[in-house]
């Protein structure tokens, strides 16, 4: 009928989500299921329910939670500043550039500025606090990601924040509230969807990065992503790199249901107040 | 408007001094002529000459970038069209499906993609090298692409197309007169934002790259990894640049493509 030719335009496009969406999916499902000498066997998961690889992704979960924390901690304020500022569009640019850096670059600053004759060092030094060792911490893998998660968290923040009509925040004051009240039932709750994509985007990135582990935590910080990343090309073991994976896709489709539903539910009580 | 406080202003300040010191930091080192980042000695330039009489570096400069634009002209040619075909999808269920197959990608951790695409390319017996990682860089921009796109569709309004219809226009003269000129906008971020996904990519990259082929980012891994070395801070230097100059430029190119919208 009408768009004839619209159906061969979505040739090249189907063609990309059966080969790149939902065969790898299938891959690695399959592979997850496959011992080193490539017969069936369900060892894999087996393994990654003992205590080790628990561990392991407890620990990782921990780390994401506590970059994700600091992260909107840190970026909350920021974007609520910065729709304040008068130039607010040139402000949010300088914010964005930083995240334009390739993360190699930026990671790697951090082995200078942490190292043991760094500045840092310098001024511990200087405020005779003496040498620390900072590279190689836990410490410096949290504060290197929550660093490069910032702008990415600020961004949907600032976007949801812009959106924010002002006669709500004076209708709030008109009728008594106080700034921390208009802050934490006002603001806040009509800002969630920006809070949610922004923790979307830093949480699953948190729990699966392994070039910041591996080059500012050394092996002193396994994450989900180390692990495979580890399985995959040092160990070559593909199966338990590709259950390590399974479980990370099940998490990301968990995180994304969570966001998702919640996003309606509120939009409906909204409403319905 | 009320003004900001000056604890207000202090933090913005060091959010931003934050932000900016490591860059800063990597850049001012790169014209020590001491070999490492902690004390500098005097102004040089040899880091940067060095880059550019490293014939390796080079190469793998040159392979970038020619991954980077092949990648995201590709991936804006499928995308685009996608995005038009999935805009004409009736059955409504059916779109929102295809919708969500289209941002697996795009919230899959790199690592995920990297993994699950070197299994792929080794089950289809496709070498690790060039080919493989374009392939992947192409696999990840498409779905930007149309997220790009899809708005700018939308926002056109049907009367359009039917006009030109009425007017006799055939469904090619429709699609390359009305349809894409005014997604022009779309298509365009969509290029560069896919341009500047494969410029960045490291993970995926690292995990579809075979021996004998490498990109900057994979280069600086393993550079990083051997310890400090200048030449990666005279890279950064030249990063940052190229960089303010792409964010500049696409800022100015679409603040004067929306004034000519309007004018």
């Amino acid at each position: 009928m009408k768009n004839k030719g619209n159906v061969f335009s979505l040739i090249p496009y189907y063609a990309w989500i059966i080969l790149f969406v939902i065969a790898p999916i299938i891959l690695v499902g399959y592979y997850s299921l496959l011992d080193l000498d490539g017969h069936f066997t369900l060892m894999n998961y087996k393994q990654f329910f003992t205590s080790v690889y628990l561990q392991m992704t407890l620990s990782s979960f921990w780390y994401a939670f506590l970059i994700t924390f600091f992260t909107l901690l840190i970026s909350y304020p920021t974007a609520y500043l910065i729709t304040k500022l008068k130039h607010k569009q040139l402000w949010l640019i300088l914010i964005i550039i930083p995240s334009w850096i390739n993360l190699l670059l930026k990671t790697y600053a951090f082995i200078g500025i942490f190292g043991n004759k760094g500045p840092i060092n310098s001024f511990f030094n200087w405020i005779g606090l003496g040498d620390q060792q900072i590279l190689f911490t836990s410490f410096s893998f949290v504060f290197v990601s929550v660093y490069i998660f910032i702008p990415f968290m600020i961004l949907p923040i600032y976007n949801s924040l812009d959106k924010l009509n002002p006669a709500l925040m004076d209708a709030a004051k008109d009728l008594g509230a106080s700034r921390l009240t208009t802050f934490r039932r006002v603001i806040i709750p009509l800002t969630a969807d920006g809070i949610k994509a922004g923790i979307q985007a830093v949480f699953i990135p948190a729990l699966s990065l392994f070039m910041i582990t591996r080059l500012i935590a050394g092996n002193k910080v396994i994450t989900l992503g180390t692990a495979i990343e580890q399985q995959f090309l040092v160990t070559q073991n593909w199966g338990m790199g590709s259950t390590i994976a399974v479980f990370l896709i099940i998490v990301m489709f968990i995180i994304m249901f969570l966001t998702g539903s919640k996003e309606k539910g509120e939009a409906r009580n909204g409403k319905t107040k | 408007m009320e003004k900001l406080s000056k604890t207000s202003k202090l933090y913005l300040t060091f959010v931003m001094v934050v932000l900016y010191a490591p860059i800063f930091f990597l850049i001012f080192y790169s014209f020590n002529s001491g070999g490492s980042m902690t004390n500098f000695k005097s102004f040089t330039l040899t880091h940067y000459k060095a880059i550019f009489e490293d014939d390796r570096l080079m190469v793998i400069l040159i392979n970038t970038i020619i991954v980077a634009l092949l990648s995201a002209l590709l991936s804006t040619v499928i995308g685009t069209l996608g995005a038009i075909g999935i805009k004409s999808i009736r059955n409504r269920k059916f779109r929102n499906t295809i919708l969500s197959m289209n941002n697996v990608l795009i919230v899959s951790p790199d690592v995920i993609i990297g993994a699950s695409f070197l299994i792929l390319f080794t089950m289809v017996g496709i070498k690790l090298g060039f080919l493989s990682v374009l392939l992947a860089h192409i696999a990840f921009s498409i779905p930007i692409v149309v997220i790009m796109v899809l708005p700018k569709l939308n926002e056109m309004s049907n009367s359009l197309i039917d006009a030109a219809k009425d007017l006799g226009a055939s469904k090619r003269d429709i699609l390359t007169r009305v349809i894409l000129p005014y997604i022009k906008p779309g298509i365009f971020a969509g290029f560069f934002m896919a341009l500047t996904y494969s410029l960045d990519d490291f993970a995926v990259t690292f995990f579809v790259t075979g021996n004998g082929f490498s990109t900057l980012s994979v280069e600086i891994y393993s550079m990083a990894r051997a310890g400090v070395s200048l030449t990666i801070n005279a890279l950064s230097g030249l990063v940052f640049f190229v960089t303010i100059i792409l964010v500049l430029g696409y800022h100015f190119l679409t603040l004067r493509k929306t004034k000519g919208v309007r004018n």
